[in-house]
């Protein structure tokens, strides 16, 4: 497009004082050309036409504040990504669509008012959602960097899922010794304060000071915290009706494998595990990622410990990533494990008569059916999520992907965090994981949750609604659209009027646009903002 | 005469559609230069009053768009956002406007090319309606 010509535009509309044209306003000389601006013209508003807000106006926005000009009369008007970027064969057009853009973007800021940032302590205390090994790794993190953790834990113990397993991969060690030195470190730290068989029945409040109502036993507490790390894991898929569940004893899923394996229980000679039974199905796409790892690990511990026994593994694709798991795979087939891949589309059948006998499978290698003994039949089947998923995902306002595990605000600027702020995740809450990676999450969401606690207060942004109360009839239906329940119905003098709590305003303005009375705005975007933009979209 | 080129107002959500916007600049996808993007906090912030404004300040075809209903920043603006279009609809039909020329979109972050499909769709659908019935030009005695 043609800059110089649009500069000169720019020049001519109404309350323009200065307009310069910078190669890279980004850059130090672009900056420095901000801030002298400001102040050699004493300008009152400062309008930038270049990339996109997106990215770059954090940056302006400082800039104007260094120049001593509040950052909320700052004004970015996007001619690159969203004109010259996407209409560069329309070189003459697009100069004038940049003309247009900057015209409406200065209708705009010539109604921007200044916005102060209110400053909300951080209470420095952490509530983590889940005793198990993930949970009690994020509680121990933040504990030892002296803060306070309230550890709540649903079940009668801490440890999760953890108890139940036998021994884990890709070390061998027993479960029970990693998870009981946890709990025990748990025990002797004196900020932890865990609360066994409780569960968390209501949150309110906002980043810095939430108001967490326990039930412990059918007894309510209350508790105050900063910060809130969810941890509550997920849990195995029963297969109902599948392969003979439910129907043979001697069909049972891995995890029922590793506590008869754990108590001693367990005898067999001719074991035929089953893969990816209920997972990556058109009603359940996603794989589970460590099953692979559970039955190549079990399988491997059967043959070392009965040598006499035949253990085959079915499987459609086997997932053993990383140098650790790569290894570990090799050495169970050195051990003896025979894999046999499958194919979906004729699945293995399970045979007996009162107990599964023996299965039979199509071998994709040798073209035809073959019969495998068999005296237990492992199915190996999904993490899925826990059924009070929903349940906590609405209390504490934050989303849940489409097959029901939480859903961080970004998968690689934000991980580990939601956007409700304040509020972080880790482990197979979030997506089937193993402990490893499970532990690595917990330290994540603990150094997370630690920078507002360590830094004591917040500042969140002033883009928030405001009620006019004169106008405000009391109805109630902007306390109905608030997903963040920021807004709150006071009787003052006899009449009812909607008040915004504006630490829990997220800026969203559904609000205002619901607002039959048009009583609420949302500042940097009301309504008379939005509307001198659009009336200036023809000159 | 010069060939009829029609207005767009476009209200994007600045989480989802305006970011795809983005991509489709960062991307290089071509789009005709028609639309001109608003940027608003979420898509359930769209007052109707704005796309009534947008129509009287001479555009020829709105569209909102923001994000999907199931990643919205804001946990379910997209379904708000859908209430008021609906009452939208009823409303711009009874100004005598052609149903083509209000628009409701979803447009995830990573859907620069839609957005841009989109746009190419409004403005050909645009050309053949031609302007808005009720634009008025500036300075005419009305």
């Amino acid at each position: 497009m043609n800059v110089p010509e649009v500069v000169e535009y720019v020049k001519g509309l109404p309350d323009i004082v200065h307009a310069e044209r910078n190669l890279f306003t980004c850059s130090e000389e672009g900056i420095s050309a901000i801030k002298k601006g400001i102040k050699g013209h004493n300008l009152n508003r400062v309008i930038v036409a270049s990339c996109t807000p997106r990215t770059h106006e954090p940056l302006f926005r400082a800039a104007c504040e260094e120049a001593g000009l509040n950052k909320y009369l700052f004004e970015f008007v996007n001619i690159r990504d969203q004109c010259s970027w996407v209409h560069m064969r329309e070189p003459e057009k697009a100069t004038q669509k940049a003309k247009d853009l900057i015209r409406m973007g200065v209708a705009k800021a010539r109604l921007l008012e200044p916005l102060e940032e209110v400053e909300t302590p951080v209470i420095p205390s952490c509530m983590v959602m889940g005793g198990g090994v993930v949970g009690m790794s994020a509680a121990l993190n933040l504990a030892e960097q002296g803060f306070e953790v309230h550890l709540v834990e649903k079940g009668k113990g801490l440890g999760g899922t953890l108890l139940d397993l036998y021994k884990l991969f890709p070390t061998n060690e027993q479960a029970s010794k990693l998870v009981e030195s946890a709990i025990q470190k748990v025990a002797a730290q004196s900020k932890i304060k865990a609360y066994l068989s409780t569960r968390v029945k209501d949150v309110r409040g906002f980043i810095g000071n939430f108001e967490v109502v326990l039930d412990q036993d059918g007894k309510e507490s209350e508790i105050k915290v900063g910060t809130i790390i969810v941890a509550i894991g997920a849990e195995e898929l029963k297969p109902v009706h599948q392969y003979g569940y439910g129907k043979f004893p001697n069909v049972v899923t891995q995890l029922e494998l590793e506590q008869r394996m754990k108590k001693g229980e367990f005898e067999g000679q001719n074991v035929v595990m089953i893969n990816c039974v209920g997972a990556r199905i058109p009603e359940r796409t996603y794989c589970s990622r460590f099953c692979c790892m559970t039955a190549v690990k079990n399988a491997t511990l059967i043959r070392e410990s009965n040598p006499a026994s035949k253990v085959w593994i079915l499987h459609r694709d086997l997932m053993a990533y990383g140098e650790d798991f790569e290894n570990y795979y090799r050495w169970s087939m050195e051990q003896g494990v025979r894999f046999i891949r499958y194919d979906r589309e004729k699945p293995p059948q399970v045979i007996g008569d009162g107990t599964a006998e023996k299965v039979r499978v199509w071998h994709q290698l040798r073209g035809r059916e073959i019969e495998l003994p068999a005296d237990m039949v492992v199915l190996t089947t999904p993490l899925i999520p826990r059924a009070d998923n929903e349940e906590i995902s609405k209390m504490l306002k934050v989303p849940l992907s489409e097959q029901g595990f939480f859903l961080e605000a970004h998968v690689k600027l934000m991980p580990l965090e939601f956007a409700t702020e304040g509020i972080y995740i880790c482990g197979s809450a979030r997506w089937p994981t193993e402990i490893a990676e499970g532990v690595a999450q917990a330290y994540g969401a603990a150094a997370k949750a630690a920078i507002p606690m360590r830094r004591g207060y917040v500042k969140p942004e002033a883009i928030t609604s405001y009620v006019n109360e004169d106008l405000c009839g009391g109805c109630g239906i902007c306390f109905e659209m608030c997903p963040y329940s920021a807004i709150e119905i006071k009787a003052e003098n006899g009449k009812r009027v909607a008040h915004c709590i504006t630490a829990l305003c997220k800026g969203c303005g559904t609000c205002g646009a619901a607002c039959p009375s048009g009583a609420i705005s949302m500042n940097h975007f009301t309504d008379e903002q939005i509307l001198a933009q659009i009336a200036a979209l023809t000159a | 005469m010069a060939e009829f080129e029609p207005q767009i107002i476009a209200f994007c959500c600045n989480w989802c559609t305006y970011a795809a916007a983005d991509l489709a600049g960062t991307s290089r996808v071509h789009y005709p230069p028609n639309v001109k993007i608003v940027r608003v906090m979420c898509s359930g912030m769209v007052n109707p009053i704005y796309v009534l404004k947008a129509f009287e300040s001479g555009a020829d075809g709105v569209l909102v768009a923001g994000c999907n209903l199931v990643d919205c920043y804001y946990l379910d603006g997209p379904v708000k956002c859908d209430a008021m279009f609906a009452i939208l609809k009823k409303l711009v039909h009874i100004l005598g406007l052609e149903d083509e020329r209000l628009r409701r979109e979803m447009i995830s972050a990573s859907e620069g090319v839609v957005f841009a499909r989109v746009v190419e769709e409004m403005v050909e659908g645009l050309k053949k309606l031609g302007p808005a019935p009720f634009k008025v030009k500036k300075g005419a005695v009305v």
